[in-house]
C-alpha cells in the first residue's frame, strides 16, 4: 500500500511540475512573440501577413459601420481601405478591429491594429504622452449639442440645469466641463460606454441634451426615427480635427499611412477620380505632379517602400477625398454633411496637402 | 519476542530528496516555487523592457492632475478641477454605497424568498421558486439593462413635473418619480436641531438598554416584558416632543419644480442610475442568498423543531429562537461569498451611467490620461481590500455564531 501511495504522490507531483513547465513556456513564447512584433517594422508584417488590421468605431452610421451585407462601409472604413490598397494593392485585405472609445489606444499601442481610423481627436497629450503618430486630418470636426426641438432652446448657454448625456473616453467629456465652467452655469452629466447606448437613453428623455462631435449628431440623428424632431444647437465649442493614427517610433509604417492620406487629398486638387486614374495611371500626361502622383514619373513609390502604382490604387478603391466624403457623409447621404472647413484649400476649406514632389 | 531498536541513523544523502518520501514533496514544492517565481520574473521584466521600448514609464504622477471631467453622483465635494485621486476617491464611495446597500436589500430579498420557498403555501412556494430560477438563471448585466431600460421607459421624463401647470403632481407634495431618479424633500437643519438629533440617539441607545433588561428579566424571573410597543414609542415620542420643545428646528427643502426648466431642483435626488443597479444586484444576489438560506434552515434537525413544539413554543418562535440561530452556521459563509459577488458586480455600474470606481478611475481617468496599466494595478488592488476585508468582518461575525465547542 505505502508503495502505491508514494508512486501516486510523485505522480500528481509531476503533474504539477509539468503544468508549471508548460505554463512557464507558453509565457515565455507569447512574450517572445510580442517582442519580435514590436521590433520588426509595421509594413513589413502587414505585407507578410497580406492583411491591414485596422481600427474603426464599433458602429457610428457614415464614419464606420457594416451594412446589410455585413460589409464595412464609411469614411474611416475608406482610409484603412485605401491604405490596404496602397500597401497590398488590394482594398479588400483588411481586416476590421472595432473598438470603444477606451479600447482604441490600447489596441494600437498593443500592435493589435497596425492603424487606427476612428474618428479620433488629435490633441498634444496623445500625440506625446501616449505616444502616437497623428498621419494628418480626415475631418476638422468641433463638439455640438443636441436638444429635442420642443424643448425650445435656441443656444448652448441656455442649458443651465440640463442633464447631458455623453460617450465616455472622449475629449468631449473634458470640452464639456470646462464650456459649462467657463459659462458658470450648471448641468448633470451622465456617461454612457457607447453611441447607441446614449441615443437610446437620449430618445427616452433620460437626458435633456446629446453631446458629441457636431460630424456624430448629424450621423446619430440621422438614424432617427423622426429627425427633423431634433436640432444641432450652433455652438461648437471645441476644435476636433479627426485624422488616422499610428504608434510612434515607425515612421516608415507612419510616412505611408500619411501619404496615402495625402494623395486622395491630392487627387481631388488635381482633379484624379475613381473613374479616370485608370486612364490617367496608364501613361505619363501633362500635369507632371499628376504624373508623380500615380508613379508614370519619378520613385516616389520606391521612396516609400511600395509599388509605383500604390497612389492610383488607394484612389481606385474608393476615389479621391472629395468622392469619399460625398458618398458616405456628404450632402446628398441622410448624414447630410456640408464640406464646410473640409473643403479644399482651393475652395477656402482647411483640407491641404503637401506636395508630390 | 519482538524487540525494540531504534532505527539505523542515517546520514543525509542529495538522493534522498528525490528517492526518499520524507523529502520528495518538499523538493518539488522548492521547483515549482523557484519556476514561478522565474515566471512571473520573466513576465514582469518583459512588460518593463516593452514599455522602455515603446518609450512609456509607469508612474503615479498623473494622480494629482486636474481630472477636468464632472460626475453626476458625488458624496464628497468634487469639480472637474479636482485631482485624478480625488476622482477615483468619488468612485470608491459610489462603489461601496451602492455594495452597501444592495448587500442590505439582497439579504432581505433573500431570507424572506428563502423562507418562504419552504412555505407550506403551495402557491407562495412555488412563486418563490420561481423567483429563485428566474433571477439566479439570467447573467446580472442583463437585469441591469432591463430594469433600467424599464425604468427610463416607464417613468415620466421631469419635464412633466416642471411649470406652473405640470402634468404630474409631486406625491404628497414631497416625492417625484422620474426616468432620472427619485426626487424627495431634503432637511434643513436649523438652530437647535443638535439637541433633536441628540434625543434621537439617546432614544435609540434607550431602545437597547430597554431591550436588555427585558431578557434580563425573562432570564431571572421567567417574566415576559413587552417589547414591540415599548421599542416604537421609545423611537418616536422623545424626538417629536424634542422637535417641536425646541420649535421646529428642523425644516424641509423640497423639490422645486419651478426653478429650473430641464430639471427639478433643490430637495434630495436618487438618480435612476443607483436605483437600478442597486435593486438589479439586490433581486439578482437574492435569489443565491434565498437557496443558503433554504439550505441552511432544511440542515437544522427535524427533530429541533418537534422538541421546541413540544416545549410550547409558538412557530415563529420556533423559527427565531431555536431554528435560525443554528441555521445561520450553515447560512453565513455562503452568504460571504454572496457580499463579495454584489461588491465585485457593482463594476458593472457604467452600462447605466453610474459613476463608480471602475468607471471614474477604470474608465474616464485610464482614458483621459492612457495610464492603463497604473489604473488597473490601483482597479485591483482596490477589490482586493475590499473583498478581503468584508471576508475578514464577516468573519468575525461567524465565529461569533458558530458553534462554541468547549
Amino acid at each position: 500500500m505505502c508503495v502505491w501511495f508514494g508512486a501516486e504522490d510523485l505522480r500528481t507531483y509531476q503533474e504539477e511540475v509539468n503544468m508549471n513547465k508548460s505554463v512557464f513556456f507558453g509565457a515565455l513564447t507569447v512574450a517572445g512573440l510580442a517582442v519580435g512584433a514590436a521590433a520588426a517594422g509595421t509594413l513589413d508584417d502587414v505585407k507578410a501577413r497580406g492583411k491591414l488590421n485596422c481600427g474603426v468605431t464599433t458602429g457610428l452610421i457614415g464614419f464606420a459601420a457594416p451594412d446589410a451585407n455585413g460589409e464595412w462601409k464609411g469614411f474611416d472604413v475608406a482610409v484603412c481601405r485605401a491604405v490596404a490598397a496602397a500597401a497590398l494593392g488590394d482594398p479588400a485585405a483588411v481586416e476590421f478591429v472595432p473598438t470603444t472609445g477606451k479600447t482604441r489606444f490600447t489596441a494600437l499601442a498593443s500592435g493589435e491594429i497596425d492603424m487606427l481610423a476612428r474618428n479620433t481627436t488629435w490633441t498634444f497629450s496623445r500625440d506625446v504622452d501616449l505616444k502616437f503618430t497623428f498621419v494628418g486630418v480626415n475631418y476638422y470636426d468641433g463638439q455640438g449639442f443636441m436638444v429635442p426641438r420642443e424643448l425650445g432652446v435656441s443656444s448652448a448657454k441656455e442649458l443651465d440645469g440640463a442633464t447631458v448625456c455623453i460617450q465616455t473616453g472622449t475629449t468631449t467629456e473634458l470640452n464639456l466641463a470646462d464650456f459649462f465652467r467657463s459659462n458658470n452655469i450648471e448641468y448633470e452629466p451622465v456617461p454612457i460606454e457607447t453611441n447607441a447606448e446614449a441615443q437610446q437613453q437620449y430618445l427616452a428623455g433620460a437626458c435633456d441634451v446629446y453631446t458629441t462631435d457636431a460630424s456624430g449628431l448629424a450621423a446619430t440623428r440621422a438614424a432617427f426615427e423622426d429627425p427633423s424632431a431634433h436640432i444641432v444647437l450652433p455652438e461648437i465649442v471645441s476644435k476636433e480635427p479627426l485624422g488616422p493614427l499610428v504608434r510612434h517610433g515607425d515612421d516608415e509604417w507612419g510616412d505611408v499611412v500619411r501619404w496615402t492620406l495625402n494623395a486622395l487629398i491630392t487627387a481631388e486638387e488635381l482633379g484624379v477620380t475613381s473613374t479616370n486614374v485608370g486612364e490617367m495611371s496608364a501613361s505619363a500626361g501633362d500635369n507632371p505632379e499628376i504624373n508623380r502622383l500615380l508613379g508614370t514619373e519619378g520613385t516616389l513609390g520606391e521612396m516609400l517602400g511600395l509599388d509605383a502604382g500604390w497612389a492610383s490604387a488607394a484612389i481606385t478603391a474608393g476615389g479621391n477625398y472629395g468622392e469619399i466624403f460625398e458618398r458616405n457623409i456628404g450632402e446628398s447621404t441622410p448624414i447630410g454633411l456640408s464640406r464646410g472647413l473640409n473643403a479644399q484649400w482651393t475652395d477656402g476649406g482647411l483640407i491641404y496637402s503637401p506636395p508630390f514632389r | 519476542m519482538t524487540t525494540l531498536t531504534d532505527p539505523p541513523l542515517e546520514s543525509f544523502r542529495l538522493s534522498m530528496l528525490f528517492n526518499d518520501t520524507r523529502y520528495r514533496s518538499f523538493t518539488f514544492q522548492a521547483i515549482a516555487l523557484v519556476l514561478l517565481v522565474f515566471a512571473i520574473g520573466y513576465l514582469t521584466s518583459n512588460l518593463l523592457a516593452n514599455l522602455r521600448a515603446q518609450g512609456l514609464q509607469l508612474g503615479f504622477n498623473f494622480l494629482s492632475e486636474p481630472a477636468g471631467y464632472d460626475i453626476n453622483q458625488r458624496l464628497i465635494d468634487y469639480t472637474s478641477q479636482s485631482s485624478h485621486a480625488r476622482a477615483a476617491i468619488v468612485g470608491v464611495l459610489n462603489t461601496l454605497l451602492v455594495a452597501a446597500l444592495a448587500c442590505l436589500m439582497a439579504t432581505v430579498f433573500g431570507v424572506a424568498a428563502g423562507v418562504l420557498r419552504l412555505s407550506k403555501n403551495w402557491l407562495i412556494s412555488k412563486l418563490m421558486a420561481f423567483y429563485v430560477e428566474i433571477f439566479r438563471n439570467i447573467p446580472v448585466l442583463i437585469w441591469i439593462i432591463i430594469i433600467f431600460t424599464i425604468m427610463t421607459a416607464v417613468m415620466p421624463g421631469p419635464r412633466s413635473y416642471l411649470g406652473e401647470d405640470p402634468e404630474s403632481n409631486l406625491l404628497l407634495g414631497l416625492f417625484a418619480f422620474t426616468n432620472r431618479g427619485i426626487y424627495g424633500p431634503a432637511p434643513i437643519w436649523g438652530a437647535g436641531s443638535g439637541v433633536v438629533i441628540a434625543v434621537f440617539v439617546a432614544s435609540i441607545i434607550g431602545i437597547f438598554a430597554y431591550r436588555r433588561y427585558a431578557k434580563h428579566v425573562l432570564y431571572s424571573s421567567g417574566q415576559m416584558l413587552p417589547t414591540g410597543w415599548p421599542t416604537l414609542a421609545l423611537l418616536i415620542l422623545p424626538t417629536v416632543l424634542a422637535f417641536f420643545m425646541m420649535g421646529q428646528p428642523i425644516g424641509l427643502d423640497l423639490p422645486d419644480p419651478l426653478a429650473n426648466r430641464f430639471n427639478l431642483r433643490g430637495g434630495t435626488q436618487i438618480g435612476a442610475p443607483l436605483i437600478a443597479l442597486w435593486f438589479a444586484l439586490s433581486i439578482y444576489t437574492g435569489a443565491f442568498i434565498a437557496e443558503n438560506v433554504r439550505a441552511g434552515i432544511q440542515a437544522v434537525s427535524k427533530g429541533q423543531t418537534e422538541a421546541a413544539s413540544a416545549l410550547g413554543l409558538r412557530p415563529n418562535r420556533t423559527m427565531n429562537l431555536v431554528v435560525l440561530p443554528q441555521a445561520l452556521r450553515v447560512i453565513i459563509p455562503p452568504l460571504i461569498s454572496q457580499y463579495l459577488n454584489i461588491t465585485k458586480n457593482s463594476s458593472l455600474a457604467i452600462v447605466v451611467g453610474y459613476a463608480d470606481i471602475t468607471a471614474t478611475l477604470g474608465g474616464i481617468t485610464l482614458n483621459q490620461t492612457g495610464r492603463a496599466i497604473e489604473c488597473v494595478l490601483l482597479l485591483m488592488l482596490f477589490y482586493l481590500t475590499i473583498s478581503l476585508s468584508i471576508s475578514a468582518v464577516m468573519n468575525v461575525y461567524n465565529n461569533s455564531v458558530a458553534l462554541k465547542e468547549r
